[in-house]
């Protein structure tokens, strides 16, 4: 009985708290020290999480008369200049290989979404024979390694012509089993009676589907796409396996390209990783909640 | 009386269901199911990537435990699972606690310390690179304060231990976000009374915010071991392609792709490697989620 009336005062307290001092999630009052020790930690980890984008960004706009390399270091450049940005693009067509980077993820954006509803809604929703099956299907497709399996996938895509072409980089991961999962697990949240109704007004699969089902998962449709443009913007080794013509490099490889090729060359190679990394930081900050819901997502079914 | 009504609405269209799953079963069987299969049958044969190759036996397999660079491969690997996965199970457990509580300002902190998880490996690795340089910042740093330059990337053991170092540092955020949701879940309640019982802060932490969110860790730890034993791009952009100037610190999938592609690669032999990953990636989640049994009882 005690814990019951705990439990009500706890959940009471923030309706009620309202002088303007520091409180906690429950309402209760943070001592002062143990704030000050709180954002003493918390400046440190922003500076280890943080600090070496910002670093890559200041050697970035160092001009190629500044020393990069002092001791102690110089954290400001002292005449800011987009220079190395235009040098980037001079030595490796980087904004080809930004669009490439662009349609690749576009493209798997795309399929994930259309291709993870269709069949998410096929699993929760449609009744027939083998769909136990095909539900299996997806979740051994998930347990499946793909480190372990991308020198056969090569040769696949080989096999069908496709290698060294961007079609071929987003053809793999572009219906993956963990979105059709998460978009199956999202319809059989879904109460049924709405679909019920349509059912009885006379509406078919396809408008079902489209009218009712679809708009209900929104939010887990929004954490595919995002998820899905983040993974084929970021991705490295597959991209590395299938591509080897130099016009048809993604971000990423071309970035793997510039660095090895002109490694000694520290505010190039900057400039390049900033370019790589500005768009996602960029749709980060715009669309921050479907990150974090994509982790809890992601990870309670991955 | 609702059951027989969803059966029927289930029931139209016979062709509609295999309509809608039909690319996601064929994309998952084509790339995903089928080069699995390939991979475990070509282990057995010579394949190379313009020859068909034949059946070869356990050929790969007995040539695998002669050669040198698989144990350097197997051994790299490993390590990095036992350097990884505890760092990876307490370290984002400590940064959700401090990022737990509603202070002023605490989306900014917990948005910034994720940004390293949106951030390409590729970037990251290469942020690194210039880091740890031998004339980089953290020298720099290191050698104003008097300890002096320390050749991270050029030492074969520093520079696999940097790699991991990066590793962790990159998913730090993506396991905070998953043991916050876990922290959201601990009742308040038992706080209270175990530090009415006089259990300071450490205490509190071993015995009642572990216990809560052990099946989170034992989550995290799944995860993040099968992670680290596939490891690849770390290693690959701060030691080369080659893995250091003798191959030291080559990682297994490094290995794999490094035998297995090229015109003269060896796919054979390359998916022997793979099939060595597979089998490794199972028994280290088995073995996770045995000694959460074990813990449980």
């Amino acid at each position: 009985m005690s814990v019951m009336e705990k439990v009500r005062q706890t959940t009471a307290k923030p309706t009620t708290a309202r002088e303007p001092r520091v409180t906690d999630e429950h309402g209760r009052r943070i001592r002062v020290w143990e704030l000050a020790l709180r954002y003493l930690l918390l400046l440190a980890v922003l500076a280890l999480t943080v600090g070496p984008f910002l670093w890559q960004l200041s050697t970035s706009l160092k001009g190629p008369t500044e020393d990069i390399f002092s001791s102690p270091p110089k954290f400001l450049p002292s005449d800011p200049t987009l220079h190395n940005y235009k040098r980037v693009a001079d030595t490796i067509p980087v904004w080809d290989y930004a669009l490439n980077s662009l349609k690749v993820a576009t493209a798997n954006v795309v399929t994930n979404c259309v291709g993870a509803a269709l069949a998410g809604y096929a699993l929760a929703r449609l009744r027939y024979r083998g769909r136990r099956v095909a539900t299996l299907v997806f979740i051994l497709a998930m347990l499946v390694p793909v480190e372990g399996i991308i020198i056969a996938q090569f040769t696949t895509m080989r096999e069908l012509g496709l290698n060294n072409t961007l079609v071929g980089v987003v053809l793999p991961g572009s219906i993956s089993a963990l979105n059709v999962l998460l978009m199956r697990n999202a319809f059989l949240n879904l109460p049924y009676e709405i679909e019920e109704a349509a059912y009885v007004d006379g509406a078919n699969v396809w408008q079902r589907f489209l009218r009712i089902a679809l708009p209900s998962v929104k939010g887990t449709v929004a954490v595919v796409a995002i998820f899905a443009f983040m993974g084929a913007w970021d991705d490295f080794l597959w991209p590395l396996i299938v591509l080897s013509d130099p016009s048809k490099f993604t971000l990423t490889i071309g970035l793997n390209y510039l660095h090895g090729t002109f490694a000694g060359d520290e505010r190039l190679v900057a400039a390049g990783t900033i370019i790589a990394v500005a768009p996602l930081i960029a749709l980060f900050a715009c669309l921050q909640r479907y990150f974090f819901r994509g982790v809890g997502e992601g990870a309670v079914k991955g | 009386m609702a059951s027989s009504t969803v059966s029927r609405v289930r029931r139209q269209l016979p062709t509609g269901p295999w309509l809608f799953a039909a690319p996601g079963l064929l994309i998952t069987g084509a790339f995903i199911l089928y080069p699995f299969v390939s991979t475990v049958v070509n282990a057995f044969t010579d394949r190379r990537t313009l020859i068909p190759g034949e059946f070869v036996g356990l050929a790969n397999f007995r040539e695998l435990l002669g050669d040198d660079m698989f144990w350097i491969g197997l051994r790299n690997s490993t390590l990095y699972v036992v350097g990884v996965v505890p760092a990876l199970v307490i370290l984002p457990l400590l940064l959700a606690l401090l990022v737990q509580k509603n202070i002023p300002g605490i989306t900014f902190f917990r948005s910034a310390f994720y940004t390293p998880v949106v951030a390409s490996i590729v970037v990251v690795g290469l942020i690194w690179v210039w880091l740890l340089d031998e004339r980089g910042l953290v020298n720099s740093l290191l050698e104003t304060i008097g300890v002096g330059r320390v050749g991270f990337l050029s030492d074969q053991w520093l520079l696999l231990l940097s790699a991991m170092a990066v590793t962790v540092w990159k998913g730090l955020g993506y396991y905070m976000i998953i043991y916050l949701a876990a922290l959201a879940n601990v009742p308040r309640e038992l706080h209270e009374a175990a530090a009415v019982d006089g259990a300071g802060a450490i205490r509190r932490f071993l015995t009642v915010t572990v216990p809560a969110v052990r099946s989170t860790m034992v989550l995290v730890g799944a995860l993040s071991s099968v992670a680290a034993f596939k490891v690849f791009s770390e290693v690959y952009l701060m030691a080369g392609p080659s893995g250091g100037p003798a191959g030291e610190d080559t990682t297994l999938v490094m290995l794999v792709q490094r035998t297995g592609t090229g015109l003269t690669g060896r796919v054979g032999y390359a998916s022997a490697i793979s099939v060595v990953v597979f089998v490794v990636t199972v028994a280290l989640m088995l073995l996770v989620l045995r000694a959460d049994r074990r813990d449980e009882s």
